[in-house]
């Protein structure tokens, strides 16, 4: 075989590749999966969240730094406009502000389609609690699990403020359990500023706002003079309780 | 042709054997039988994805003795869980960890925690998988941290080999670390006491005249919190010990008030080999732990209602009924589960 005879052949075959190619991506909307980027940026109200630094003030005129912040967003599950629901098998987000390789999470695999609004868990599921060993974003050597009283530590705030009553003013807000009476287990839903466009050929973005203000303030205003530490228990479900209310928005989302 | 026709069938021989060799090197590893015992329930713990299998068990058992686990070499699982001791720590009221730290409560015995389904004295750990991991990281206990364990481990023979032996790669997370402890520790069943061989009608099962005493005397006055034949209903009760407890026990786990000074029910097997006795190890014969009953108990706030039901505190039990009780909770020793050589130190 001659080389040009070679390339000819090659040729051939690879208009047949594309031929086939072209054939499957006919659908590109209900067809085949894609991936998402989810993009968390922390803020304390308006202002942008500058760790360790920066001095804000809470709803009652608290003031205060963040020295610390994780999180849970787990049981992602996103949701067309006529209401299915794709729920994200083993969608278990561990978000550090202070990891900015953790601020942004791939979930891939999702059946492409158009989406308009996405539900998740702030925290792990209940079942994944009482599931004995995990890995992963579950292991316990993120420092996100209660060791003498097992369970996820849902969310992680730490930070000074001069009301504490802390030794060194320290604030500590360990947010977890997902037993009764003290279940701190919290689902938001949220709308899509557009639809989100999952296709085989793109990744999209959906970029989240993070609000940390939100944790302090809504159903009940926290006083730091009073509250300033705990690891779970009735605090952490007045948190919660707060929480569940504007700490994450959908800002944008870059199709 | 016939030469060839030889060759080849050699060669055929030979590649079978090989791929025969092979298949068995990469097959799953062989099963150990998790068996309950005809006089036990169902067990609580099911070995969902961890089913038990001779090398994660040897792995568990290698780990159970590692003192690579603490922070300074210095202790192992089993520094306080010792096997003639039926996994509790005798003599030692409270553990003794690393750099000389005391902890505060007393190292409970290990067996039977398939049918557990809550740990520790205050039942604040909710899966047998992860009942390891407070003594790992505790600063009394072993004072490590999950990730360096995970890092000596995997730069330790012959712990690569054996991880790839238990799970199919060399890979070492604290999951697979945490499922190979339990493929260990929840295959340590102790059933195979006099007491069990009574009620299985064994040889050698034959109650004398004092443990049958023992028997229906603790069948009446004991058995409702150390029910059979677990010998404990897995419940949190205040026995009385103080009037003012020095710690809240199982209202640290539930944030219950009506939960202060609470403690679980322990298991009453193997029970003359686990001294001292109580949370805080603070009675060191059943003589003294039968006495508390019969003349100890103090009004609690949340005092058990059993130990409440007669005039005075507690439960009336003569010497010689003691005695006879005592005779009996000897029949719960299981020397054949204290002797098991899969379960000694490597």
């Amino acid at each position: 075989m001659s080389l040009t005879s070679m390339m000819r052949s090659a040729g051939l075959a690879l208009l047949c590749l594309a031929a086939i190619s072209c054939k499957k991506d006919a659908d590109p909307q209900t067809s085949g999966t894609g991936n998402v980027n989810f993009e968390f940026e922390h803020r304390v109200g308006t202002q942008a969240l500058q760790m360790n630094t920066q001095t804000y003030t809470n709803a009652n005129g608290d003031d205060f730094k963040v020295t610390g912040f994780k999180y849970y967003v787990s049981n992602v599950t996103l949701v067309k406009t006529d209401g299915s629901k794709t729920k994200i098998p083993e969608s278990y987000l561990l978000i550090d502000a202070a990891d900015a390789a953790s601020r942004l999470q791939k979930l891939e695999k999702i059946p492409a389609g158009d989406y308009t609004s996405v539900e998740f868990v702030i925290g792990v599921d209940e079942p994944r609690n009482f599931a004995g060993a995990q890995t992963g974003a579950l292991d316990p050597s993120k420092g996100m699990f209660w060791t003498w009283n097992t369970g996820y530590i849902f969310l992680k705030f730490e930070g000074t403020s001069s009301k504490s009553t802390q030794p060194s003013n320290q604030l500590f807000f360990h947010v977890g359990g997902a037993k009764e009476p003290a279940n701190a287990v919290r689902s938001v839903s949220l709308a899509l500023p557009v639809a989100l466009r999952v296709r085989t050929d793109t990744e999209p973005d959906m970029h989240f706002i993070v609000d940390i203000a939100a944790l302090f303030k809504g159903k009940t205003n926290i006083s730091f003079a009073s509250i300033s530490g705990f690891h779970g228990g009735a605090n952490g479900i007045l948190v919660a309780d707060n929480y569940v209310n504007g700490l994450f928005k959908v800002d944008h989302i870059h199709n | 042709m016939k030469r060839l026709f030889v060759l080849f069938s050699l060669l055929a021989c030979w590649l079978t054997l090989a791929i025969g060799c092979k298949k068995n090197d990469s097959e799953p590893q062989t099963e150990l039988r998790f068996v309950v015992p005809s006089n036990f329930p169902e067990a609580v713990y099911k070995f969902e994805n961890n089913t038990v299998g001779q090398a994660g068990f040897e792995l568990g058992r290698h780990l159970f003795f590692e003192d690579a686990l603490s922070i300074d070499n210095s202790v192992n699982c089993g520094t306080c869980h010792q096997q003639f001791a039926a996994f509790a720590n005798l003599d030692h009221s409270v553990s003794h960890g690393v750099n000389d730290c005391f902890g505060t409560r007393n190292a409970p015995p290990l067996f039977n925690l398939a049918w557990q389904k809550e740990f520790m004295w205050d039942g604040g750990v909710n899966h047998i998988e992860v009942s390891g991991l407070n003594a790992l990281v505790d600063p009394c206990e072993m004072a490590n941290s999950l990730d360096n364990i995970t890092s000596t481990l995997s730069k330790k023979q012959p712990y690569p080999d054996l991880f790839k032996k238990a799970f199919g790669t060399p890979e070492i997370n604290s999951q697979r670390i945490f499922r190979a402890l339990t493929q260990f520790t929840a295959m340590m069943v102790s059933a195979t006491s006099k007491y069990d061989k009574h009620i299985r009608k064994e040889v050698g099962g034959e109650f004398t005249a004092a443990e049958q005493a023992g028997y229906i005397l603790f069948r009446d006055k004991c058995s409702k919190c150390h029910s059979e034949p677990l010998f404990t209903d897995l419940s949190y009760r205040s026995n009385g010990l103080d009037q003012d407890p020095k710690e809240n026990g199982r209202e640290k786990i539930s944030r219950q008030a009506s939960d202060q000074g609470k403690f679980k029910v322990p298991s009453l097997r193997n029970v003359e080999l686990t001294r001292p006795y109580m949370h805080d190890g603070r009675f060191f014969s059943l003589e003294d732990v039968l006495e508390h009953y019969n003349s100890g108990v103090m009004d609690h706030i949340n005092l058990d209602p059993e130990l409440k039901k007669d005039p005075v505190r507690g439960i009336a039990l003569s010497k010689t009924e003691q005695q006879q009780i005592i005779s009996f909770l000897k029949t719960l020793t299981d020397n054949e589960f204290i002797r098991d050589k899969r379960f000694a130190e490597l």
